[in-house]
């Protein structure tokens, strides 16, 4: 198989990317290849870079260095394969606009320029709000929603993006336990329609039961690969660094099939 | 609560109304609607239009101070274009918009290439400005050129001077700018809300965000002769603070800024046009911050006197629920619904709030008084407690077991009555729950 022909096969491909606040390096030649049809979950310290790795993919900060496909394209070209939720606390929920109003954000780029979103739009925001579980809140004002109302928000607007490739930046941060299980149903949902989802994921604990991929970064990427041979003691330690020393005699890979261990580290990601 | 609010449509009736009284009644004061005051009034209520609809953008993207060092930033290139061209106010306000930018730039290259924040940069050049703005100003005052009174107009603006050319300018430029706003009005949206989401859809937002600024530039230029340099970022904002709290619609939001822009500008035009000697801008200013204050007092839902009158209503309602399930309890324990509780036993129970608790409950014939300073239940008071208490049980069981049921997430934050929050199948799983643990009780006992 020729090189181009393999690197179509990736849905993300990234090669040697670095990124560089003030000259300070927040990513450091990252490479990361990610199959179709997979859960991929970022996780890594705080100012690990993790946020950064998904704008630089998708074009939203200046890159040092570096290469990014999107099933063998540049993301410029990919664009219409690309869903996209923000953090959640990136926005103000203040603005005054309805929940189908913002689902049907996503699909302004489908409209076009000039034009206004019209039925068949409306319907098929209704339909993603549906799926997220707040249909019944479709008209309600933005600032009136809990946080995990904002959250199944921000879903429904990827979802009618109708992607191939999901970017998803903490989409489990500050919800509550039944939104975060909607949440975690609707990505594999996704995964078994074959779409690729990304995750900047920071609860080490639930990696194991939520994704099947797990990349491992802190400025430099650790390791990549299935959460069975990616998610080990060893590279943890390489990740988290000393602060997760404390955990001590079970070095070496850790038993997959206990959550015990994983919740230990969670503490000690917690912790951090 | 509905977010396409139609009290907001009686808003913009209300509003559409004082206009039409305003007139008759202006005359009927003594103004003479003459050519000048016409014109005056005109291009007060067409700047004003245009800066509340632009000001809505502004204030949305929090950028009511980058409004203000503009405005200020004018000062300086307004003086040059004087010097360069005399007076003349279409380039006076190129001159104002070229300085302005200039200004804009600045501020962002401080706030890019050094350490310094924007509110900081901010500071600096509008100070930087407008000093240099007065500088040139007395320098021309003592140049022997007649024609160089009136310059300073531009700091506290004066209506008088505009004339009826200015108004087919300002017909020309408010119609482009309303135009920019219809064509891009989902990707302004888009960009105010979420530019990182904007971004990632592959929407140029530098180029939609210079143009947005551009267009607010031209609304703050335009608006200089009106309301002056110090206060013009109060024209700008006042319109849409005030119409943020009558709507959670952004197209609302805009016509409602457009008609309270355009009556503070208007009215402010025409009560300084009868008097030459009063300034414009300290007169639209209060009557846009009027506007202002009335909308934070009383608008529904986000007026002050609106969380008020809420913050009141649950105060007593609690009081009453508390109160009523009080005395079924003190009743219970004696095996007799009816049995009174003294007022004292309540008071020591709640504290002073059982009053307030105890007069609503009687006035709704909950309770009757019997014997001094006692009370019991009535046979509706009986119902009602029954129902209330099985109520706090059912919640009690749902903050307990609704995840473990999967049962739906509730969202009527204000709803008191959790048989009106669930769908049925949900209540009755929580009622075999209620079911079971009042038996085992029962059994107990």
């Amino acid at each position: 198989m020729t090189e181009q022909g393999k690197s179509c096969n990736w849905a993300l491909e990234i090669n040697d990317l670095t990124v560089a606040y003030n000259s300070k390096p927040a990513l450091w030649d990252v490479d990361l290849r990610v199959p179709e049809g997979v859960l991929l979950a970022i996780v890594g310290p705080n100012g690990a870079g993790k946020s950064t790795l998904i704008k630089a993919t998708l074009d939203l900060i200046p890159r040092a260095a570096g290469s990014i496909r999107i099933y063998g394209k540049p993301y410029r070209q990919a664009r219409n394969l690309v869903g996209y939720v923000p953090q959640r606390g990136s926005v103000d929920w203040d603005f005054p606009t309805s929940v189908l109003d913002v689902t049907m954000m996503g699909l302004y780029g489908k409209i076009g320029w000039f034009k206004r979103p019209g039925k068949k739009e409306r319907e098929l925001a209704m339909s993603a709000l549906e799926q997220v579980g707040i249909a019944h809140l479709a008209h309600r004002q933005i600032s009136q929603l809990s946080g995990g109302q904002q959250q199944r928000t921000f879903l429904a607007r990827a979802l009618v993006q109708d992607a191939q490739v999901y970017f998803m930046d903490e989409p489990f941060a500050a919800v509550d336990a039944v939104t975060e299980r909607a949440i975690v149903n609707i990505l594999k949902e996704l995964r078994e329609r074959g779409k690729t989802v990304i995750v900047v994921h920071h609860d080490l604990q639930t990696v194991r039961d939520y994704f099947d991929w797990v990349a491992l970064l802190n400025v430099e990427m650790v390791a990549v690969g299935t959460v069975y041979e990616a998610f080990t003691n060893d590279n943890l330690r390489k990740t988290y660094g000393g602060r997760i020393a404390g955990i001590g005699a079970a070095s070496g890979a850790i038993d997959v099939t206990s959550t015990r261990d994983s919740a230990e580290y969670a503490e000690v990601g917690d912790a951090v | 609560m509905q977010y396409k609010s139609h009290h907001v449509w009686w808003v913009i009736a209300i509003m559409a109304l004082i206009f039409l009284i305003f007139i008759p009644l202006s005359i009927a004061l003594g103004v003479r609607y003459d050519y000048t005051l016409t014109t005056v009034a005109v291009g007060g209520a067409l700047l004003g239009a245009i800066s509340g609809m632009l000001g809505t953008f502004t204030v949305l993207r929090k950028e009511s101070l980058m409004g203000d060092a503009l405005s200020h930033a004018a000062l300086p290139g307004i003086a040059i274009a004087f010097l360069i061209a005399g007076r003349q106010l279409g380039w006076l306000l190129v001159g104002a918009g070229i300085a302005g930018w200039i200004g804009a730039q600045g501020i962002r290259a401080i706030t890019n290439t050094t350490r310094i924040k924007q509110d900081a940069a901010m500071g600096i050049v509008l100070t930087t400005f407008f000093a240099l703005g007065l500088t040139f100003l007395s320098f021309i005052q003592q140049l022997p050129d007649a024609s160089q009174a009136g310059l300073d107009q531009f700091i506290f603006g004066q209506a008088a001077a505009i004339v009826r050319r200015d108004v087919e300018l300002i017909i020309i430029v408010g119609t482009f700018a309303l135009l920019g706003i219809l064509f891009f009005w989902k990707e302004f949206k888009l960009i105010t809300f979420d530019r990182e989401f904007a971004g990632a859809n592959g929407y140029p937002v530098q180029l939609l965000d210079l143009l947005l600024g551009t267009l607010i530039v031209v609304a703050i230029v335009l608006g200089l002769q009106l309301a002056g340099v110090i206060l013009m970022v109060g024209m700008l904002i006042a319109p849409a603070v005030a119409a943020r709290q009558w709507t959670h619609h952004l197209g609302q939001m805009t016509i409602l800024s457009m008609m309270f822009g355009a009556f503070s500008g208007a009215s402010g035009a025409v009560i300084s046009g009868i008097d030459t000697g009063l300034p414009t801008g300290p007169i639209i200013i209060t009557v846009a911050f009027t506007l202002v204050f009335i909308s934070l007092l009383f608008a529904p839902e986000r007026g002050l006197l609106w969380t008020w009158w809420r913050q009141l209503q649950d105060k007593r309602r609690f009081a009453a629920i508390n109160v009523l399930i009080d005395i079924y309890r003190h009743a219970c324990q004696h095996d007799d619904p009816h049995y009174p509780a003294p007022e004292g036993y309540l008071r020591a129970l709640r504290g002073p709030i059982a009053k307030t608790g105890l007069y609503y409950l009687h006035k709704a014939g909950l309770i009757r008084s019997v014997g001094k300073d006692k009370w019991a239940l009535t046979d509706s008071g009986e119902a009602a407690a029954i129902h209330e208490d099985r109520n706090r049980l059912l919640w009690a069981l749902y903050r307990q077991h609704s995840e473990a049921l999967s049962l739906p997430s509730i969202r009527e934050e204000r709803e008191i009555d959790i048989r009106h929050c669930l769908p049925e199948d949900a209540v009755s799983q929580l009622e075999v729950l209620a079911n079971e643990l009042t038996d085992k009780q029962n059994l107990e006992s």
